[in-house]
């Protein structure tokens, strides 16, 4: 659980860094997110003087939402402690109360950009959710279970074998960790142009402390749909149940490298690619949604040959 | 025949569904050229594979064909073409993207459960086979059924024509012959599409199908 | 006073039927007492089922009865609710507890005149009144769909007790006739599309309390005749009745969350919401019958469980939203989400209860809303070992319309608390608004309290339902009352599970943690400011974003369809200072093209049998010839 913590600004400013440098920048340290939010906790909470009880709780309630989602993710071990307490469903919607209370945050103070990043954000949910639980239908009808840590086990297995559905399922949840952590085509993390934005439209009023939580909840999700993917679809060097200290090193490193490549893929994906209009992100992650439904077709079809 | 043989077979001919759903994604007319390209190249993959399987030889020429006609020679040729007429605006689809996805997941559904049905006996890898041939050709369809730019007639038709393939190699025995006249006949189709596209944009001065209802005088 | 006495009445047969429902395999009762017809009598039975639905009844009604004692007060003509609110209470439980078809038939009447007559309170305001109107003919349309079904049931002989019909075998046309005209008659009560459009007019006319009751309460009651024909009386289902209702169910979740999406009153939103709720329920109830053909029993258990855990679910945070819907009403005088605003500084207690209320309809975890999808979710991954191919396509299609509905819920309660109880106030009364009385808050947070019980205790509640799942499907999903750490595993361990208590609590240390942790060794200095303003300092709360705002993105990708949405700004010339306009046009299909159509054929047909009131006494005396004469011939002919 803190491993997640520690590693998910790292991750961040890996990204960052990596695409400073394809722009041919300098760009920050990889450590700055660290800085940042060391010196976003020293300064005084600003609040709107009509704020609510609301805003003041929700960035801890995102916070901690995510991270339980996050931290339900098996990493670098199958067979965590409390995995089975929640399956990939539950960590979908767990992620679903974050962004719940998110855009209501969004809308407490009441100015127009709360009003605006809400209503979009409200939006791309209603395509990414239902995709989201279309690629968990996929897996789970592949892998026979919702588990996260059975479904990893069973990809490390050889029973697995080459999918159509899984690359669909691939594909589509790209799409959606691209849409639902507001990088490039979807939403720009780097902009604050009000007829944009999203995500840092709702959070336009947070300040200090809360913005410390809003952001770190921000990177925590970008890691855990990085280890989600890591965790079906490269399920090498997991260390299994009940292992050696040494594989659970092994387990690490390789996690770590995981992280890496995503990181190196995701800036250059980022950088290649221009921003979409509002209206054409339904027809994105339409697209994913669509791809998830097909995956879950075929697997529901060719289960009987 | 292996587990793995038959799991890059499905793989391929999953990919070509996928890259069809794309073709119908996709609203620019560069974007769908190449993603044709890609559609040619991975059905040529498929049909190598399945000659390597299968051990049949000839089976490597109709990959060779597809690849060369199909991956090369007609995604260049109709970029040149679209230079030349100066058409690389945004098609005009009839119908929105989000309807035709639906569309689309629905005809591959509908292709799924006719061919599953009407081959119970037939081996699996055939099956899926043809399953997924079928919704190749469905999509082709659809894609010239949405379109109104005659280039994206010409891909869908194209692309049609690959779905038909990809059912020919996996029920294991068309000839030789009818293959390369197949392939014949679908160059002179793209010849005459594209004498055709030249006449209308003189005529008409817009490649949009619309503009030969409107000269019939029949309302759109 | 009344209020009072109902609740304790409610209370006690809350008690006495969780009792019966949960004791030691406590045996049927049955009582037969003389009344009604002749040779019939009045049938009483109390199995499973009636008993878990009685625990959904009294307790919405205990609850609603508490909230009254409060509420009631602020009524203006309380004489024209009091006499008809026990009623609708005795008449609800009638339903439940009736064990032959005349009892069922006549406590269903009884129920839809009660709550009709208290759809009427307020008669005065013409929409009301149109309400009541089209809601009085669709409760007949739906009793005379019941009663021809019932009539199919107990054939020729007609055996009108529940116990004849259930020894009788019933197949064939007359199974699919019946089903088809229960679907009709108990779906209209329900609200499943298209037969919905009662619903969201006639729940929201009724004053709150009975709003309550109508939609978390009566709608269950119609799930309950659906489920006591539908599987206990008649029996043996066959896949393709799965199909539709699956279909219909999924159909019903999204239009009905769109249908909801679309409204700024309070209630109506609330309204359309059941509808989508219903059609959750509908979707479970559809995949028991689709497993119950193809003998996959511990399949169907698991759909059933999931559907009557919604029903619970629904009716404990659907009165609950009623209830400070209704607490909103009394403080502001508004139902118009476009006129609330800010409510949260005014009222925080009836925010939070509210709040509560929002995260369990939208099935977030921790709370109960979560949990029932989740199993109806679980169910579904049971569907590719059915033999159908129907099936196969219709299942995991069905599947991605619930994750629709949900994606969907969850945006439009940001919407409907966003709006109504955060931002600014945009009118006086919202900014004037205060809490309201202790009896209205008690019965809100006792409800908020059970939906956070229900949903972090979910096993409980599964191992309740065993009973009756087991008398109706013959099997039931594995008791959870031992499984460590209270989670639930519905089939397996390995194949999935979830613990509220654990997520919950580990939602809660988490969060415990960081604010301490960011208190202890942080700043905890707060400053109060302006929000920012882009520099053009604006105090019109007007320039917030509105509900129909909120809605547009959605509006623009779902409803240029479904509802032909049409936008249209009007912007005067630069220089003009005029204000500028924006007219929206929403159009409702299924009433332009199902009811209207069947009204204009209604009225046509009115207008020509309309004649036949000005004829001679010797032309009637004919007519009634002809009458008799047609009648001997076709009795001659049958045989």
């Amino acid at each position: 659980m803190l491993l997640v913590l520690l590693l998910a600004p790292l991750l961040t400013g890996f990204v960052r860094s990596v695409k400073a440098r394809l722009l041919r920048r300098h760009g920050p340290p990889i450590i700055q997110p660290y800085r940042d939010l060391l010196r976003l906790l020293r300064k005084d909470a600003v609040l709107a003087h009509n704020a609510s009880w609301l805003f003041r709780v929700a960035p801890y309630l995102i916070f901690a939402a995510t991270w339980v989602a996050a931290a339900l993710i098996p990493t670098f071990a199958t067979g965590l402690m409390f995995s089975w307490s929640a399956d990939l469903i539950a960590i979908v919607a767990m992620l679903g109360s974050a962004r719940f209370i998110l855009a209501l945050a969004g809308m407490d103070v009441g100015t127009s950009f709360g009003g605006i990043g809400s209503s979009r954000e409200a939006m791309i949910a209603t395509f990414s959710e239902p995709a989201m639980i279309m690629i968990v239908f996929t897996l789970a009808l592949i892998a026979g279970s919702t588990e996260l840590s059975t479904v990893a086990s069973f990809m490390l297995s050889s029973a697995v074998g080459l999918r159509v559905s899984l690359g669909l399922a691939l594909v589509a949840l790209i799409m959606v960790a691209i849409a639902e952590n507001a990088r490039i085509p979807v939403d720009n993390p780097a902009t604050h142009l009000e007829l944009t934005m999203v995500h840092e439209a709702m959070v336009l009023e947070y300040s200090g402390r809360h913005l410390t939580m809003i952001e770190l909840s921000a990177m925590l999700k970008l890691l855990l749909y990085v280890s989600l993917i890591a965790c079906v679809f490269a399920p090498w060097g997991l260390a299994p149940d009940g292992a050696g200290p040494i594989a659970y090193l092994i387990g690490i490193a390789a996690y770590i490298l995981k992280l890496a490549i995503a990181g190196l893929l995701l800036a250059l994906f980022e950088t290649s690619i221009a921003k979409m209009r509002v209206f054409r992100v339904p027809d994105f992650l339409g697209a994913a949604l669509m791809l998830g439904l097909l995956a879950m077709l075929l697997r529901f079809v060719s289960r009987s040959l | 025949m292996g587990q793995f043989d038959f799991d890059v077979a499905h793989l391929l001919a999953g990919g070509l569904v996928l890259i069809s759903l794309t073709m119908l994604y996709q609203d620019r007319l560069y974007a769908l050229i190449r993603v044709f390209a890609l559609h040619a190249f991975v059905l040529a993959l498929s049909v190598a594979w399945q000659a390597a399987i299968q051990n049949a030889a000839h089976l490597y020429i109709t990959a060779a064909i597809a690849l060369v006609f199909k991956g090369i020679i007609i995604p260049v040729a109709l970029h040149r073409i679209m230079v030349r007429l100066g058409i690389h605006r945004e098609i005009e689809t009839v119908v929105g993207i989000g309807p035709t996805m639906l569309a689309g997941i629905g005809l591959v559904a509908l292709s799924m459960v006719v061919m599953l049905r009407v081959t119970a006996e037939a081996d699996s890898l055939a099956r899926e086979d043809l399953a997924f041939a079928l919704s190749v050709v469905l999509l082709g369809l659809l894609l010239m059924v949405t379109r109104r730019n005659a280039v994206s007639l010409v891909v869908g038709f194209m692309s049609l024509e690959n779905g038909l393939i990809l059912a020919a190699t996996g029920a294991k025995g068309m000839p030789l012959v009818v293959e390369i006249s197949v392939a014949f006949s679908v160059l002179i189709a793209f010849i005459v599409i594209g004498i055709f596209l030249f006449q209308i944009r003189e005529r008409f001065d817009t490649v949009d199908v619309g503009a030969l209802d409107r000269f019939r005088g029949e309302r759109r | 006073m009344i209020y009072g006495v109902a609740c304790v009445i409610a209370l006690v047969a809350t008690v006495a039927a969780l009792a019966q429902l949960t004791g030691e395999r406590s045996p049927v009762s049955t009582i037969v007492l003389p009344l009604g017809l002749p040779w019939v009598g009045a049938h009483f039975r109390l199995d499973a089922l009636s008993s878990f639905f009685l625990v959904v009844v009294d307790l919405g009604a205990a609850a609603a009865s508490l909230y009254a004692i409060g509420y009631g007060r602020h009524e203006g003509e309380p004489l024209r609710v009091l006499p008809f609110y026990p009623a609708f209470l005795a008449a609800m439980n009638l339903v439940v507890l009736a064990s032959d078809a005349f009892t069922f038939l006549v406590s269903w009447e009884f129920m839809s005149l009660a709550s009709w007559a208290l759809v009427m309170v307020r008669h005065r305001d013409p929409d009301n009144r149109r309400a009541g109107l089209i809601y009085i003919v669709m409760a007949s349309f739906g009793a005379l769909c019941l009663l021809l079904a019932f009539g199919l049931l107990a054939g020729p002989e007609g055996g009108y007790a529940f116990e004849a019909i259930r020894a009788a075998h019933h197949a064939g046309p007359v199974a699919t006739l019946v089903l088809a005209l229960v679907l009709l008659g108990a779906g209209s009560k329900a609200g499943l599309v298209p037969l919905h459009v009662w619903l969201p007019l006639a729940h929201p006319a009724a004053p709150s309390h009975v709003s309550a009751l109508m939609s978390g309460v009566m709608t269950k009651v119609a799930v309950y005749g659906f489920i006591r024909i539908a599987f206990d009386l008649l029996g043996n289902p066959t896949w393709w009745s799965g199909m539709v209702v699956l279909i219909l169910g999924g159909i019903t979740a999204v239009v009905g969350v769109l249908y909801a999406l679309m409204q700024h009153d309070l209630k109506r939103l609330l309204a359309y919401h059941t509808v989508e709720n219903i059609g959750i329920i509908f979707i479970g109830l559809g995949l028991a019958l689709a497993f119950q053909a193809n003998g996959m029993a511990l399949a169907a258990a698991l759909a059933l469980t999931a559907g009557l855990f919604h029903v619970f679910n629904h009716s404990l945070f659907k009165s609950l939203l009623f209830f400070g819907s209704g607490a909103v009403q009394t403080a502001t005088g508004e139902r118009d989400m476009e006129h609330l605003g800010g409510l949260i500084h005014g009222m925080p207690f009836t925010g939070f209860a509210f709040l509560v209320g929002c995260v369990a309809i939208s099935a977030l975890p921790p709370l109960n809303g979560f949990v029932s999808e989740w199993m109806t979710f679980q169910a579904i991954l049971l569907g590719p070992d059915v033999a159908q191919w129907g099936l196969k396509f219709t299942i995991p299609a069905v599947g991605a319309l619930l994750a629709l509905s949900a994606a969907l819920a969850a945006a439009c309660f940001v919407k409907a608390f966003g709006i109504s109880f955060l931002g600014r106030p945009r009118t006086a009364a919202a900014e004037r608004a205060t809490e309201v009385d202790r009896f209205s808050l008690a019965s809100m947070f006792i409800l908020a309290g059970l939906c956070l019980l229900a949903g972090i205790l979910p096993g409980f509640v599964i191992d309740a339902l065993a009973p009756v799942t087991q008398s109706l499907v013959q099997a039931g999903i594995p008791v959870q009352g031992g499984v460590p750490w209270l989670s639930i595993v519905p089939i397996a361990a390995s194949r999935s599970s979830y613990n509220g208590l654990l997520v919950f609590l580990f939602i809660t240390a988490s969060a415990w943690t960081a604010t301490l942790a960011i208190h202890r060794f942080a700043s905890r200095a707060v400053r109060r400011s302006a929000p920012w303003d882009c520099g053009y300092p604006d105090a019109n709360p007007i320039t917030q974003y509105s509900a129909s705002s909120f809605a547009q993105p959605i509006r623009r990708i779902y409803g240029t369809n479904l509802f032909r949405a049409r936008e249209r700004v009007e912007m005067p010339p630069p220089g003009d200072t005029a204000p500028a306009h924006f007219y929206l046009e929403l159009h409702d299909l299924i009433w332009e093209w199902l009811y209207l159509p069947v009204t204009g054929a209604v009225c046509l047909l009115a207008d020509r049998f309309n004649h036949l009131q000005f004829l001679t006494i010797r032309r009637y005396l004919s007519l009634v010839f002809l009458a008799l004469i047609t009648l001997l011939l076709a009795l001659a002919i049958w045989d």
